[in-house]
């Protein structure tokens, strides 16, 4: 795993200009959540209907794998349903945590490969995603990863 | 070249860490976090091992000859921090590091000399370990934070300070050194001023005490106190100094063993200080490795430490200068051997994961001073911080380093 790896060019790119970034005023679901440790700090905003994910923008500030990792995960999830999107969570998770990729489930999110020869940077890949789930879920604690 | 002349002459005081010819991420290791915390030389190594494989015994309690050795050694260490930071010993104070001394003084001078409504005095530059204890007793008792701002070089205003002390104003807490910036406060002065408005002063020396002299009796401060670890010693020990006149009005802050003449159900007689602050087994052995630090300090001179690590501070600010996509937080002098920066919008962390690739330890974060975080507005900065070990070669790797995140990062770090 070289450096070149874990910062390619996608991911610089998506962190500099992240996708679907923004508030979304009808937002059916919302919330924020931050890593205390780095200072990132984010919210997601959804539009859920019909158990599915119709659109979903994200804002807030952070490390380049922090943002890359967001705007990939808007743009992976928009018009999936529900139930795929916790899956594909789950799909993320795996691969951050072994770095084995399930290329078919993951696509380009499988560039954030490298994540898992950094551990103390899989809380960053992650903190979109636990946001993410938590907004859906209607969880009311705030997400952080501490 | 400059930095191959100044490189040779200062190699020597590597070969006694075994821990820095080692790697990282299979790169050889360069250490530029001793601010956090500081690598171990062999002879404070060899200390604590011969110490567990000859004299270990409890302390103050055997009536055999090896606890009576024992003791002596954790006496000595006693003895030993006292003459470092020219006071007595019956003034000095085993904790468990600056963050327990700093509490220590919070619930038993704090709680037993302040009240509902009094008013303490801390810098934006402090770290947490001597904000939150003073944090707990605003919530426990009342009293009330006053907070000297830092001006944007990294100083403190002190007239801002000057104009903070009123009749409320019961103690000031302020580092010697920020653990961020380096920046080396005035602290005689403010101590001066504090003396003049009859306000005792605590002074938290973590990062002062390893890079330069310290004499609590020239300064006249009322508690100072520091860390082993920072200073090439084991981790667990640490000093709070504390006038004597403080200590006999102080109640113990934690109650136990060893810090007590006679115990029944409806009386109970202390010992006098130090002892009455350090209830139960103490961490004897780590008294001994900070012995074996301070004599292995002594043996180099504070003064060649001191003249070393400036000579590394001003090498590095001219190659960071140089490099000019670099950005220093705190420009003020005089500084330790701490330097933290940002680079344009690049995340601190993503710089700490780069330099972490190529063998580089640095710290990348908030630094447990988030006021200070805020007060610059930025959400996390790049530490490097030096060590007697470090030279001229660790600056240039540091240099190589910030060239490749520049390379990976082209536009945002433009």
């Amino acid at each position: 795993m070289s450096l070149r790896e874990l910062y390619q060019e996608m991911i610089i790119d998506h962190g500099r200009n992240p996708r679907n970034f923004g508030g979304l005023a009808q937002a059916t679901h919302c919330k924020n959540g931050q890593n205390p440790l780095c200072g990132d700090k984010l919210s997601v905003y959804l539009i859920e209907m019909d158990g599915v994910v119709v659109d979903v923008k994200f804002e807030g500030a952070g490390c380049a794998i922090s943002v890359a990792s967001a705007s990939l995960m808007t743009d992976a999830v928009k018009g999936k349903k529900v139930e795929d999107v916790l899956s594909l969570f789950q799909h993320f998770h795996e691969l951050l945590t072994t770095g084995k990729a399930n290329d078919e489930a993951l696509g380009k999110l499988s560039i954030f490969a490298g994540v898992a020869e950094f551990p103390v940077r899989v809380k960053c890949a992650t903190l979109a995603w636990h946001t993410l789930k938590a907004a859906i879920l209607h969880d009311d604690k705030s997400v952080s990863t501490e | 070249m400059k930095s191959e002349t100044r490189t040779t002459e200062l190699k020597w005081f590597k070969k006694d860490f075994p821990l820095l010819g080692g790697t990282n991420r299979g790169k050889p290791l360069v250490y530029l976090d001793s601010a956090s915390s500081a690598q171990k030389p062999q002879q404070v190594i060899d200390a604590i091992s011969y110490f567990y494989g000859h004299d270990y015994a409890n302390i103050h309690r055997g009536i055999y000859e090896l606890s009576e050795r024992a003791t002596n050694v954790y006496e000595q260490a006693r003895e030993a921090a006292a003459r470092f930071i020219n006071a007595s010993s019956n003034e000095i104070i085993f904790t468990s590091g600056t963050t327990g001394a700093i509490n220590l003084v919070a619930q038993s001078f704090g709680r037993s000399q302040l009240q509902a409504g009094d008013e303490i005095i801390v810098t934006e530059m402090e770290h947490h370990s001597n904000i939150v204890p003073w944090y707990l007793l605003k919530e426990q008792m009342g009293i009330v934070l006053k907070v000297v701002p830092v001006l944007d070089d990294g100083s403190l205003d002190m007239l801002a300070y000057a104009s903070l002390f009123s009749s409320r104003t019961k103690l000031v807490a302020v580092t010697h050194v920020s653990n961020v910036i380096g920046t080396i406060n005035p602290i005689r002065d403010m101590i001066m001023l504090a003396h003049s408005n009859d306000v005792p002063v605590l002074v938290d020396g973590a990062q002062a005490v390893p890079h330069m002299n310290v004499d609590v009796a020239d300064l006249d401060c009322d508690f100072y106190t520091f860390s082993s670890h920072k200073l090439y010693g084991p981790t667990g020990i640490g000093v709070l100094y504390a006038k004597s006149h403080w200590l006999s009005q102080m109640p113990p802050y934690q109650g136990g063993g060893g810090m007590i003449e006679t115990v029944s159900f409806d009386e109970i007689i202390y010992v006098n200080a130090p002892h009455k602050f350090e209830a139960g087994t103490p961490d004897i052995a780590g008294a001994v490795g900070l012995l074996a630090a301070i004599q292995y300090i002594s043996n180099i001179g504070m003064q060649n430490i001191e003249k070393h690590e400036q000579s590394l501070l001003e090498y590095a600010e001219e190659k960071i200068h140089e490099l000019g996509f670099v950005q220093i937080i705190g420009t003020t002098h005089p500084k330790a051997g701490v330097i933290s920066f940002v680079m344009n919008d690049v995340h601190a962390h993503d710089i700490g994961t780069i330099l972490d690739a190529e063998g580089i330890a640095i710290r990348a974060g908030h630094h447990c001073a988030m006021p200070l975080m805020q007060r610059f507005n930025v959400p996390a900065t790049v530490r490097a911080s030096f060590g007697i070990y470090n030279d001229f070669s660790d600056v240039d790797a540091l240099i190589e380093a910030l060239k490749l995140v520049k390379r990976l990062f082209p536009d945002v770090a433009a």
